[in-house]
């Protein structure tokens, strides 16, 4: 049945050589850990990308309950939290995982340095990590405010303070970022979940896939 | 190799373990998320109490007088004190009837003699729907069932009413 369903898209749009291109390809013996056991620093990569896919799902389902208001939105995450069945479990996804991104994001970047993996032909993918890496961390910033609770307030209060601090246009930033001069409140919170759940992932999509294209183009850096 | 007819070819064994594992993993994933998103449809419904009404059993007469009242209401995280209404007479036998003043056709809101050209009657504004005075729909006007009843009660003559029950096509 599935065989057909298949044959029957193959036949009309010749799907195969695309599913060749991304996926059937061989990984090369250096990289392979069971080949060589140390080439698991090889995965950190593979496992941020994992992380980030549980991200984007548990984030698509938590806003199936949060509101970006300062009214509702520790409401909203304390019943979702106390009240919905699993929803502690899906929030903690969402909450621990923010963390193990960015320590395999790390990873990742610290094999690729010490392995010089970003040397020609390679520099501009590593261009796109440092990016992708600015992303990450700005959606940790961002998704840091959402529970609108005392300690995310006082945390973007700082932070905000930080983004004042840039030459020249600090001022304008951090009101561009809060959406009020003085307060950070109301605005600043419908700001932040915009950036979080849209903007933000917009530009992480796209950087993931100029990654993912550069990497298929180039292949992976030889062994050292 | 063996000379044994194989079966399953390796690779289609690989194949097979490899889906079923991440099979597996992509199933450990979203039982949590999709179990969430589903808890309002498994949420036992609460059944509301009967709320005073704020009106005594004497001051019903035999002419539907309507109610006003609010109910506490909890909606997720955000409590409210929605408003409802009621057309409330005593009957012929002297019991007393609460009436929901939602039109069964595409709620509306009736009122007892709302239209002067149909005089005993409950009607509807938006598409002439007409009850007779116990609520059962006027065959040809757009309702197809009756007005639904309120759950009641009298405590101290004090007139208490519930959820509407919607009732079944004349």
């Amino acid at each position: 049945m599935l065989q057909k369903i298949y044959d029957w898209i193959d036949e009309r749009v010749d799907v195969t050589p695309i599913w060749r291109d991304i996926a059937d390809h061989e990984v090369p013996e250096h990289v392979n850990p069971a080949h060589h056991f140390s080439a698991f620093v090889y995965c950190f990569g593979g496992l941020t990308f994992f992380v980030v896919v549980i991200q984007i799902l548990s984030g698509m389902f938590l806003t199936m309950y949060y509101v970006p208001d300062i009214e509702n939105a520790w409401k909203s995450v304390y019943y979702l939290q106390t009240e919905v069945a699993h929803g502690q479990i899906v929030r903690g996804m969402h909450h621990w995982g923010a963390s193990v991104v960015i320590v395999m994001l790390l990873l990742h970047t610290l094999r690729v340095f010490f392995q010089g993996a970003y040397k020609k032909p390679r520099e501009l993918n590593w261009m796109v990590g440092v990016l992708l890496f600015f992303v990450m961390l700005g959606l940790g910033f961002t998704g840091y405010l959402l529970p609108w609770d005392n300690k995310a307030y006082f945390a973007t209060q700082v932070g905000l303070e930080i983004a004042q601090q840039v030459p020249f246009i600090g001022d304008e930033l951090k009101v561009l970022l809060a959406g009020d001069e003085n307060i950070v409140g109301a605005q600043t919170l419908t700001r932040f979940f915009a950036i979080h759940v849209f903007f933000l992932p917009a530009i992480l999509f796209a950087l993931l896939a100029v990654h993912f294209i550069l990497i298929r183009r180039q292949g992976i850096s030889g062994p050292l | 190799m063996s000379d044994k007819k194989h079966q399953v070819t390796r690779r289609q064994f690989l194949n097979y373990t490899l889906t079923g594992v991440g099979g597996f993993m992509a199933a450990g994933l979203l039982v949590s998320p999709i179990r969430m998103a589903i808890d309002p449809v498994l949420k036992e419904s609460s059944s509301g109490d009967l709320v005073n009404v704020g009106i005594s059993v004497d001051e019903i007469t035999d002419v539907p007088q309507r109610v006003d009242w609010t109910v506490e209401q909890v909606d997720g995280w955000y409590k409210s004190e929605p408003s409802r209404s009621a057309w409330v007479y005593k009957d012929e036998n002297g019991e007393i009837v609460a009436l929901s003043p939602i039109c069964t056709h595409l709620g509306c809101v009736v009122s007892w003699e709302g239209s002067e050209e149909h005089p005993n009657r409950f009607y509807c504004p938006c598409h002439d729907g007409l009850y007779e005075k116990d609520g059962t729909n006027v065959p040809g006007t757009p309702p197809l069932t009756p007005l639904a009843v309120y759950e009641q009660e009298v405590r101290d003559g004090i007139l208490f009413l519930g959820n509407p029950i919607d009732r079944k096509g004349a």
